[in-house]
């Protein structure tokens, strides 16, 4: 047991050090590297998951010779190791899922750069799910930023570049927000560990004379962090970026990177500012607007979209609205509902883009809705398993999205104002995600004399079981809700 | 009100520079203009930092001899995350940069507008 305990530094580590020696690897040795690290650092965060999940508690984790005030740390309990599970299982699925694609759109010498960024994501993401101090988190922030920069210029198209650096602009446009704010707060505390930030915040707010300086920082740091997590009216660089990137990028920018921005707000409203002062500040209101205006505008933008790749983009946009819609309600129970639809979104979103990229190559490479006509009987796994998707994301029951709209309706009714924008939101989201994917779902399930050659399930074996995997996963997510809320809610109550 | 800002005029000025950085990063059409405004904006928060960080009369914490007296210093802490933060911004402009000039050799302009029009004109 006391080993466990040195996992989640451990394992930052070894992600970070197999980055290091993929530079001096081939592509195949660095490809090797990346599987082996990403398995281990999921199994050790299971053991992490398993050590916390029985004793209920969350552990603190000194980094480097100084005690507490002035050193650095790491903290965590069962959000954190399970958020660490998830985010590998994701992650090793979108990369055996594009597989295929990184070998053809990737230029062979380049291979082992490729795995290099992905290593650095790996590594940063732990860091911002595990540590516990504000500055640390602010340049694994930036780390995080420039692998998924490389992440999305590896094909070196020009659209992939200008993508790139539209996504780095409006990134460091983010992070310059958040560095600034984490400034104001650490000059106003003195701390920069969250625990004792959390500390001086209350006397502030108790004392009530900084109220002004202290609502300024709360909005720049969550203004920063929407910003990268594109939150709605800040989400003009995502369907480039997503759209002309190589598959296994777009599933794990959108379903990895935005997601580990979202977790490190969500540990800043618990750990830092607090629940109940973020609750109070009027932040959550401008969050809950946006978060409402970006579940409609970005399924209105999906739908009038013509390329699949883009309208899938699109649709992250209105799922990223539900995230902040839940965390605009206020409650624990809209926070539990949002930290689920984190992990559905997540699991659902990398299965349409890997199983989107099935359906486009035996369309003759072309993501137009025309071309698609038929796909799914030329390819029957890729067919199948976007429909899964499609009926995951509507919120069909049995799948995953089913149980975050239930999650959030549940939430919704139990506030007072809000309940009727949300409820209201809430069925017109679903009937346009509706429109859009079962518009998508007709087409390719429409029977033509197609000039694409089909291909087979057993020409691409790891493929199709990258697929089952990632439906298995849907659907378990769909089924077991019950333990997985609760081990949210468990999560959150040991989380401040 | 004003007697504050005049007290704190440092901490102003940054506040402004950041802005400043801020408007160019996000409204210049110039990749070079860009990455002066992101320049610009990083500079300010170490503006931010290092005005925070000294503490008028006091002396750099340097130990010298057996004289140890921690409150005659100034916080070491802000110069520490002033140095870890220029370390990012170097790297986020270096990258900035090498973005610019794979632009700049494909199109043969900074403007990136230009080349975004250009982009949906070619239909790629």
């Amino acid at each position: 047991m006391e080993l466990i305990r040195n996992f989640p530094c451990l394992s930052i580590f070894m992600a970070m050090l197999s980055a290091i020696i993929s530079s001096a690897l081939k592509g195949n040795g660095a490809r090797r590297l990346n599987t082996f690290v990403v398995t281990a650092v999921g199994v050790m965060s299971a053991c992490v998951l398993y050590l916390t999940c029985t004793t209920g508690e969350s552990y603190v984790y000194k980094m480097g010779h100084f005690p507490a005030p002035i050193g650095n740390e790491i903290r965590f309990g069962s959000l954190e190791a399970g958020m660490a599970l998830f985010f590998c299982v994701i992650m090793l699925f979108s990369l055996n899922g594009g597989r295929k694609k990184i070998q053809i759109e990737i230029d062979p010498g380049k291979e082992n750069l490729y795995y290099i960024m992905v290593d650095l994501l790996l590594s940063s993401l732990l860091a911002l799910v595990y540590t516990n101090d504000l500055f640390t988190a602010y340049v694994f922030v930036e780390i995080n930023t420039i692998a998924a920069c490389g992440l999305i210029m590896i094909m070196e198209s020009g659209r992939a570049i200008e993508a790139a650096t539209r996504y780095m602009i409006m990134s460091l446009l983010g992070s310059g927000l958040f560095l600034i704010g984490l400034c104001m707060l650490y000059d106003m505390t003195g701390h920069l560990l969250m625990s004792y930030i959390q500390i001086s915040v209350r006397e502030i707010a108790e004392s009530g004379t900084y109220m002004i300086p202290l609502l300024v920082t709360i909005a720049l740091i969550v203004v920063g962090l929407a910003i990268k997590s594109a939150l709605f009216p800040f989400h003009a660089w995502l369907p480039d970026a997503y759209g002309y990137s190589t598959v296994s990028s777009a599933a794990m920018l959108s379903s990895l990177v935005s997601k580990g921005y979202i977790f490190l707000l969500i540990k800043i409203i618990y750990r830092v500012i607090g629940f109940d002062i973020f609750v109070n500040s009027k932040i959550i209101n401008v969050l809950f607007v946006f978060g409402l205006a970006g579940m409609i505008m970005g399924s209105m933008s999906a739908i009038r979209e013509n390329d699949i790749r883009r309208m899938i983009s699109y649709s992250s946009v209105a799922q990223i609205g539900y995230i902040y819609m839940g965390f605009g309600l206020g409650t624990t129970v809209g926070m539990v509902a949002s930290v689920f639809h984190i992990l559905s979104h997540a699991a659902t979103k990398s299965l349409l883009f890997v199983s989107g990229v099935g359906l486009t190559d035996v369309s003759g490479e072309k993501t137009q809705f025309i071309e698609l006509t038929g796909a799914a009987y030329r390819n029957v796994a890729a067919g199948l398993a976007f429909t899964v998707g499609s009926l995951s994301m509507v919120g069909i029951p049995l799948f995953s999205g089913f149980i975050s709209k239930l999650l959030f309706s549940q939430a919704a009714v139990q506030s007072n104002i809000k309940m009727l924008p949300t409820l209201i939101a809430l069925a017109v989201s679903t009937v346009l995600n509706a429109i859009y994917f079962m518009k998508t779902v007709i087409r390719i399930y429409t029977p033509i004399e197609s000039k694409y050659p089909s291909v087979s399930i057993k020409k691409n074996r790891l493929y199709a079981f990258t697929l089952l995997c990632f439906v298995m996963l849907n659907v378990a997510l769909g089924m077991c809700s019950q333990p997985i809320t609760d081990w949210i809610t468990q999560g959150l109550s040991v989380f401040a | 009100m004003g007697e504050h800002l005049l007290a704190n005029y440092a901490e102003v000025v940054a506040v402004i520079l950041f802005g400043i950085g801020f408007t160019n990063l996000l409204l210049q059409k110039n990749m070079i203009k860009k990455i002066i405004g992101l320049n610009i904006m990083d500079t300010a928060v170490y503006l931010f930092l290092a005005e925070k960080g000294y503490i008028a009369g006091h002396i750099p914490p340097l130990i010298v001899g057996e004289n140890f007296n921690p409150d005659t210093y100034i916080n070491p802490v802000p110069s520490g995350l002033v140095l870890t933060g220029i370390v990012v911004s170097v790297s986020v402009t270096a990258l900035m940069l090498s973005l610019t000039i794979r632009l700049y050799r494909r199109y043969h302009t900074l403007d990136l507008d230009e080349i975004s029009m250009r982009l949906k004109k070619e239909g790629l």
